[in-house]
């Protein structure tokens, strides 16, 4: 007898019930996964895995275009200066007016477009430093210049502007303070040892949480793999606590970059500089500068932000790769606003 | 033919239940009802009891409901006793061992010591239970494969939460019990020791762990192919060999030109099982405690290929007054 003809005969509606109900399983599974093809590009030698991996059909969760700028000033020499014309002008002491008045609209659209002047400044008195957002907002222009002066080796020529971060926001997106903890946590029992829940931080991985306050607020040693085959002495090295804190880092950098470990590292060696690529050097200057700015820009700002602008711990907001990044391994997709402001470039 | 295609046994040959050999002395009897289950018997055999719980199964179930009660309840705590959020952040969930300053002292509960209360429980319900396994088996004047089949899968797990932690001298080495944080735990301890893929026995151990499963598709798939023959009743094999099973022999030494025998299959099947947790431990001892990075032990003993550098020579950056 046919097998074929056998089988014809003995479905029943039972088993097509059954069978609906498995497709439809198979299908709800699979709901939320992303469909083939994908876009891959190698970035190393073959056979290594040295590849990033993307989805053509997903956009980047922000806008990365960058906004129209208003015409310039034409450039008087022997004009007057912000500085000579203006009280209480403290770093833009060397812009000639009317390119003055061009910028400060500008920041208006870029950090404050709802609000306005008044944000920063005092309707009463446009000089006075009563506001909070102007002191804040000055300490950041200093910042912006410092970025683009000192920097470079992170920044390169494309540099950074208000707009880099803010995008419209008076305070930018993506900024941290240092993590709580769970709330009402039980000091007998359920200790998470601050790690071990889907935080968005670290791309919903168990892993510890809040790798911001050591790595990023302080200056730990990211490094946790020794660079000898065996153990020299009866020095222990990294704990394997601290190695998951480093990966909880490394998870926050490849979702605020939008890429994976093999942008940076090879992985069949993580720490060796040799077969790394190009992009890991720009990443170490990256997390070095955005120490140093949380270090000497941020953090001394806490005492002068409202209540309602701090963390749960009374600490000021604080930057991470996201801050800027948005998503993508080039800010704002690579283009330079800098030309357009050549007064934010900072001198040396 | 299509009977033959099947997940489940489809014959059911049900005799009188069969209360098992005589007992050899001993506290305790099998208890329980026998009874039969079809769709037991669609998986295995039907009958279900006599049990043989034993003061060792016993005492191994509580230790086993203890150890279980205080990772449950600790993850429930973690979430505020919300059922729903317990239900939700399950896989994420965990009881964490104690922090890397605790070193091997007895910390506060929250603070490890339910990690460590967790840990022996569970340690003593996992060696409870071998012990009855090696008692039941002398009891039915068994040979003991089973006891020290399990006895390896302990060694691994031993070495992983409490032997290699004693040797470093941190309970914070151990992993955590939970989902994915024992899986993130993993990835960090690869990549903290300079990639485990290069650990010679990781590479044994999966070599173990694949052979196991290579030789599990061959057997069971060679037995079912002459289930047909009826095969797998060819009790009287010992003494004469049925055509099924000559079969199978003659399939394996045309495709490869060589069989296993009926016994041996399952000694190759035992080793295969028993060596992949028993290498693995030895190199999970190993790391951190002699070698520290895997990589560079590959390299200087000519394992890991080099391969040529694409894109611009990358140098380690440094700048002035910062530290690497």
């Amino acid at each position: 007898m046919n097998p074929l003809a056998a089988r014809t005969l003995t479905v029943n509606p039972a088993r097509h019930a059954a069978r609906a109900a498995a497709m439809g399983t198979l299908a709800l599974l699979l709901a939320a996964c992303e469909h083939p093809p994908m876009d891959s590009v190698q970035n190393g030698y073959r056979g290594l895995g040295m590849v990033q991996v993307s989805d053509p059909r997903l956009g980047s969760p922000t806008d990365n275009s960058i906004p129209p700028a208003l015409p310039r000033a034409p450039d008087v020499p022997g004009g007057p200066l912000a500085g000579d014309t203006f009280k209480n002008v403290q770093v833009l002491k060397d812009v000639p007016v009317a390119e003055f008045a061009r910028l400060m609209a500008t920041m208006t659209t870029w950090v404050a477009p709802q609000q306005g002047c008044n944000y920063c400044h005092a309707a009463a008195d446009l000089a006075s430093d009563a506001l909070y957002t102007k002191v804040v907002a000055r300490r950041m222009l200093e910042m912006t210049r410092h970025i683009n002066a000192d920097w470079h080796s992170h920044v390169g020529d494309t540099g950074v502007t208000c707009y880099s971060c803010h995008r419209g926001h008076n305070v930018p997106q993506y900024v941290w303070f240092t993590d709580p903890g769970p709330a009402n946590a039980s000091p007998y029992a359920g200790n998470l040892a601050g790690q071990n829940q889907p935080a968005p931080s670290v791309r919903l991985a168990a892993l510890p949480n809040d790798p911001f306050t050591a790595y990023l607020g302080g200056s730990k040693a990211i490094t946790v793999i020794d660079r000898s085959a065996l153990r020299p002495d009866a020095d222990k090295g990294a704990s394997i606590k601290d190695a998951e804190q480093t990966y909880g880092l490394m998870m926050h950098i490849t979702g605020a970059l939008g890429v994976n470990c093999t942008f940076c590292h090879n992985s069949r060696s993580f720490f060796d500089w040799d077969q790394s690529t190009p992009q890991r050097v720009t990443a170490w200057y990256g997390i070095r500068m955005v120490r140093d700015l949380n270090q000497a820009y941020l953090t001394p700002l806490t005492g002068k932000f409202p209540p309602e602008r701090l963390g749960p711990h009374g600490d000021g907001p604080k930057l991470n790769c996201a801050t800027c990044h948005q998503g993508v391994h080039k800010p704002l997709n690579g283009v330079s606003m800098l030309p357009d402001y050549p007064e934010l470039a900072g001198r040396h | 033919m299509a009977e033959y295609h099947n997940f489940f046994t489809r014959v059911q040959i049900r005799g009188p239940a069969y209360a098992g050999v005589p007992l050899t002395g001993g506290s305790f009897v099998r208890q329980g009802k026998m009874r039969f289950l079809h769709v037991l018997g669609r998986l295995g055999d039907a009958q279900i009891g006599p049990v043989y719980l034993g003061l060792t199964g016993l005492a191994s179930l509580i230790c086993g409901f203890i150890a279980l009660e205080i990772i449950g309840l600790n993850m429930w705590a973690s979430v505020n006793w919300s059922p729903i959020e317990f239900v939700r952040q399950l896989p994420w969930l965990a009881l964490e061992p104690p922090a890397p300053e605790t070193g091997l002292s007895i910390p506060p509960l929250n603070q490890g010591g339910w990690w460590l209360m967790a840990g022996f429980f569970l340690t003593s319900a996992v060696i409870l239970w071998w012990v009855r396994m090696y008692r039941r088996a002398r009891a039915l004047g068994m040979g003991t494969h089973v006891a020290w089949a399990f006895a390896a899968a302990i060694w691994l797990y031993l070495v992983l939460g409490f032997i290699r932690p004693l040797l470093m001298g941190h309970w914070s080495e151990a992993v955590p019990f939970g989902i994915f944080p024992h899986l993130d735990w993993t990835a960090a301890f690869s990549i903290r020791y300079g990639n485990l893929f290069y650990c010679p026995f990781h590479m044994l151990s999966i070599a173990f762990l694949y052979g196991s499963t290579l030789l599990f598709a061959m057997h069971g798939a060679t037995i079912l192919a002459v289930s047909r023959f009826g095969t797998d009743r060819e009790i009287e094999q010992i003494v004469d060999r049925g055509t099924g099973a000559e079969r199978a022999a003659l399939f394996w030494r045309w495709t490869m030109g060589f069989n296993a025998t009926v016994e041996s299959i399952h000694r190759w099947a035992w080793w295969f099982a028993v060596l992949c947790p028993l290498v693995g431990g030895i190199g999970i001892l190993l790391t951190g405690t002699v070698v520290d990075n895997w990589y560079l032990w590959a390299v200087k003993h000519g394992v890991a290929p080099m391969y040529p550098h694409v894109g611009p020579p990358v140098v380690q950056p440094t700048l002035p007054g910062v530290s690497p």
